[in-house]
């Protein structure tokens, strides 16, 4: 063998290196979900609970096109078989009506900023 | 694949035998009045079809200038912009919707110096939702697109601001935001968005209002100086008015085949 010193030498930076996430999160909290302030008067959303929590992203994204594009402003839920209307402000924002205490909780803690406010007007709790 | 004389004439037979079943010109570059998709021609996106939205074959506006005062159109002009957040940005980066200019500016190749009664009134003027609208021709994205009723729409989601709608519009019904809007709107309506920086916007012939079952803002607080409907249908009160008076249209010699008329 030639050079067993470096080759091991690089062999433990290396194994350092991989294993650094690990060790490096020993003895820190676990993730905890944040507490989401949820709609005082509705008892449900527009799908179950579950669903809106995986998917809100792809059902918002798709009503933006249903809207926009192809001119289609009811929505069935699956959920409850009811109607409603497609719309972020006059749909969503009228039972979470305050954004910083609803979809900026789990926003903010993943690191994750939509740019839906950019041009959407949020509610700021005044429930409009 | 090796095209050899034999293969370009088999397919040079084919293409003649489809344009002859189907002419290229319609093919190509319908429009107006002709059959409503074609190559050259914008691709059309469907129309609400609700229970409760207003619906038309061809919606277009007339604006009755000797109805229409200064009083009504300031009227007017306030209420698109605060339904629809346009902000009030004082420089020339303004953005608008519904604006007034000198008669003789909007019908610029129909004024001469003797139409002294016309050529200095302020005259109402929007996007005129053109039949075969050059904007959406050239828009990359598709983000400017028309609907089946001839509405001309923007995805504001899909703007990229390149700005060739712009370029495009003969009658400069767009506005880019050089910045972000929202500090120019005095009070900002919640079930409108505004726009961001490095977007187009223009008047929607209020998309989102016909859709609810409401007529334009702007037709509403008109006091009648104007007037919205269905062009395909003959007993709209649109079609009633274009058949009883004389009216012009803006640049018509370019045919974009505007849908915005003017009573004289
Ligand atoms: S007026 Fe301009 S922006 Fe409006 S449809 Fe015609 S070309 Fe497009
Ligand atoms: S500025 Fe926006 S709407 Fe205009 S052509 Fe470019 S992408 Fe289309
Ligand atoms: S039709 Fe609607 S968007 Fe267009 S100018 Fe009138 S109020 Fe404004």
């Amino acid at each position: 063998m030639y050079d067993k010193g470096k080759v091991l030498a690089g062999l433990a930076v290396f194994v350092v290196f991989m294993t650094f996430p690990f060790w490096f999160n020993i003895g820190a909290t676990p993730f905890k979900a944040p507490e989401l302030a949820k709609p005082k008067d509705a008892k449900n959303c527009v799908e179950s609970v579950e669903w809106m929590k995986t998917e809100h992203m792809q059902l918002l994204n798709d009503w933006r096109d249903m809207v926009v594009r192809e001119g289609t402003h009811e929505y069935h839920s699956r959920f409850n078989g009811k109607e409603y209307l497609v719309s972020l402000s006059k749909t969503c924002m009228k039972c979470h009506d305050d954004k910083e205490k609803f979809c900026d909780k789990c926003h903010d803690s993943l690191a994750v900023s939509p740019y839906c406010w950019d041009c959407h007007v949020a509610p700021k709790g005044e429930n409009q | 694949m090796n095209t050899n004389r034999r293969s370009l004439l088999k397919f040079a037979g084919l293409a003649v035998l489809g344009w002859s079943v189907k002419p290229a010109l319609t093919v190509f570059a319908a429009g107006g009045a002709g059959p409503r998709e074609a190559i050259l021609f914008a691709s059309r996106h469907g129309a609400p079809t609700g229970e409760k939205a207003l619906k038309a074959g061809r919606w277009a506006m007339v604006i009755d200038t000797s109805k229409m005062t200064p009083e009504i159109q300031k009227k007017c002009i306030e209420v698109c912009h605060k339904t629809h957040n346009v902000p009030s940005i004082p420089t020339k980066q303004e953005i608008k919707w519904l604006w007034t200019a000198q008669f003789s500016d909007v019908f610029a190749e129909q004024s001469h110096p003797y139409l002294e009664k016309l050529t200095k009134r302020p005259t109402l003027t929007l996007c005129n939702h053109c039949d075969n609208p050059p904007c959406v021709r050239v828009c990359p994205t598709k983000a400017t697109f028309q609907r089946e009723d001839g509405i001309v729409m923007m995805d504001f989601h899909r703007c990229i601001g390149c700005r060739y709608c712009m370029a495009a519009c003969p009658y400069g019904s767009r506005s880019f935001n050089f910045q972000d809007p929202r500090p120019f709107i005095e009070n900002i309506d919640m079930e409108f968005p505004t726009r961001t920086k490095g977007v187009v916007e223009k008047c929607e012939f209020c998309a989102e209002r016909l859709a609810e079952g409401h007529l334009p803002a702007c037709v509403e607080v008109s006091e009648g100086a104007m007037a919205f409907g269905d062009l395909d249908d003959p007993g709209s009160d649109v079609r009633k008015l274009l058949g009883a008076r004389y009216s012009i249209r803006r640049k018509p010699e370019l045919g974009t085949e505007p849908c915005v008329y003017y009573l004289i």
